[in-house]
């Protein structure tokens, strides 16, 4: 079965790359600072690289699982995961920025030398102790590694899955099963020390031994999210037609479930720090309660709440209208909740919610989908080879 | 209770009994229950089990764990006798909430749990102190019973049920 992508939809997404460079053009043209646009930046790269990268995880999983359900529909995930280059790029670009030497942003403050010369007025202690991790050619490394590795298993993903439509058999997905036991290992701690690094360095002072795992939650919950609803646009559109209720009701259950998941993480991470009162900890979530109140507050509403009521009845599961209603909510909280991670530390309180941040969201979004889109229709849109893909077809829940 | 006239088909097989199931549905035979060890998956919508509702039952003893657990910490903690909690604000329900989360999730959830438990016992007649009725005990082993109420199928005589059950791979048919 060949997707061919529709002119309207190529049409729209596109469009919406373009509002996205407008969004960085009006930004420019009306003296927003550079810090902001480039903190815009950070936020949806960070953001669609951790949902791109959820596509490999989720192929990942599915063959070390060696899980029949969703053999139907793995295209999806495998697609979504052609995006993480584009955003491994822009977050390149974005460390690169940060350099010193370039003036760029100030996002990662602790790239300041001063601070780490015994010598200056500005020589901060407790940065000079964690500069063994937190220096320039390190952190370039190891986002490089991160964007590299995690695009090399997807590609091998992708060329194994395409070979074994054309030859079938075993091999490949044998392969597949042990490459993806070795990806989770690598994903269980990039994971991790990509969210210190990425958003977690960016308040260098301030350090939460969970807040892996929360960023974790937060990709892992709206990938599954953005996967369900570019399955039911793929079902809507004609395609897909062996992707029933059944299949949609798993979409659904894993969306439910990992919205309640996030919410404990990111409560307990809060809970304790608030109980504690401890002033060195405590000052992460006093910037976000003093200067962030409506999208922090917002956060356990659209995150957690909405889609935990949206999602709770069993027919809800087994809706298309639900389950993209019950996405775009997740999407957008998350993405606010990425926003909340970076923004208090890379601009106090000169932060602003405007054309500029709704503009590059979209803009990002819509290069995310019209890559997606078009790796979809570059390959048949059902691994027929695939060994699992009868008990797909016969999946009962 | 009056008793009906009853028809038992025992079967040796799940699938089989399925299968049989969906032929005597497909001539109109209503089925009243089948006896089983374990669940039969896709049984329900063939014998016209409804829905169950245990769920619905479910959320609002959740809910009410939910108001019962913030209503108990409001009277306890701020109103009746006002706790200093990790040197926040007293008098304060909202101020003091993220310290209640944890317990009130857990009474959520115990509430939830208890009442299903309940629920499910007393709808089910199989609540403590309630006598056995089971049609024939070996479908609490190996066996598949499935029962059909002959007064529930006018215009069917027993012998004509009967023999269409005999078609469909049963072991045993025994009438009570």
């Amino acid at each position: 079965m060949e997707y061919k992508v529709k002119s309207s939809t190529k049409r729209i997404t596109l469009g919406l790359v373009l509002l996205g460079v407008l969004a960085v053009v009006y930004g420019i043209l009306t003296h927003i600072p550079g810090q902001r646009i480039w903190a815009n930046v950070l936020v949806n790269s960070y953001f669609f690289l951790g949902i791109s990268v959820i596509g490999t995880l989720w192929m990942a999983i599915q063959y070390v699982a060696e899980a029949g359900w969703s053999s139907g529909l793995k295209r999806v995930p495998e697609a979504m995961a052609q995006f993480i280059p584009f955003a491994g790029i822009m977050l390149i670009l974005v460390v690169i920025g940060g350099h010193p030497s370039l003036h760029w942003h100030h996002i990662y403050h602790w790239m300041d030398p001063a601070l780490t010369d015994p010598t200056s007025d500005h020589f901060d202690e407790i940065i000079a102790g964690k500069s063994a991790y937190l220096n320039f050619p390190f952190f370039l490394a190891r986002i490089l590694a991160y964007v590299g590795v995690w695009f090399a298993f997807t590609l091998f993903f992708r060329k194994a899955s395409l070979a074994e439509d054309a030859a079938g058999g075993l091999t490949y997905y044998k392969k597949s099963l042990g490459l993806g036991a070795v990806f989770l290992i690598f994903y269980a701690v990039t994971s991790s020390t990509s969210a210190w690094d990425i958003t977690m360095s960016i308040d260098t002072h301030w350090f939460s031994t969970l807040f892996g795992w929360y960023n974790f939650a937060t990709f892992w919950v709206s990938g599954i999210a953005m996967m369900a609803m570019i399955t039911v646009y793929l079902k809507r559109s004609g395609y897909m037609q062996h992707i029933n209720e059944e299949h949609l009701h798993d979409l659904g259950k894993f969306m439910f479930a990992f919205t309640i998941f996030w919410a404990y993480l990111w409560f307990s991470q809060f809970m304790l720090i608030w109980y504690a009162n401890i002033p060195e900890e405590v000052t992460y979530f006093m910037d976000r309660w003093e200067n962030y109140a409506v999208p922090f507050g917002a956060l356990p509403v659209v995150a957690f709440i909405i889609p935990f009521l949206l999602l709770m009845d069993r027919d809800a599961k087994r809706s298309m209208n639900m389950l993209t209603m019950a996405g775009v909510v997740i999407v957008f909280g998350h993405w606010l909740d990425v926003f909340v991670m970076v923004m208090p530390g890379a601009l106090k309180d000169e932060w602003g919610f405007g054309p500029l941040e709704l503009g590059m969201f979209l803009g990002f979004l819509g290069a995310f989908l019209f890559v997606t889109h078009s790796a979809l229709s570059r390959a048949s849109l059902v691994a027929k080879n695939h060994p699992f893909l009868d008990e797909a077809a016969h999946h009962h829940v | 209770m009056s008793h009906h006239k009853e028809i038992h088909g025992l079967f040796g097989d799940e699938e089989v009994l399925l299968k049989s199931a969906k032929q005597l549905v497909a001539k109109g035979i209503h089925i009243k229950d089948v006896f089983s060890p374990f669940p039969i998956h896709g049984i329900d919508p063939v014998i016209g089990v409804p829905r169950t509702r245990l769920h619905i039952a479910g959320f609002i003893y959740g809910a009410c764990g939910l108001g019962l657990a913030l209503f108990m910490f409001w009277f306890l903690l701020i109103m009746d006798w006002p706790m200093n909690i990790g040197g926040k604000p007293n008098f304060s329900l909202m101020d003091n909430l993220p310290a209640f989360i944890p317990i009130t999730f857990e009474m959520t959830v115990w509430c939830a749990a208890h009442g299903m438990a309940v629920t499910y016992l007393l709808r089910n007649g199989t609540y403590p102190g309630k006598k056995n009725w089971n049609p024939d005990p070996r479908t609490t082993d190996d066996k598949f019973l499935m029962l059909i109420d002959v007064e529930e199928n006018h215009g069917m005589d027993v012998e004509e049920i009967k023999s269409i059950l005999k078609q469909t791979g049963v072991e045993e048919i025994s009438e009570k």
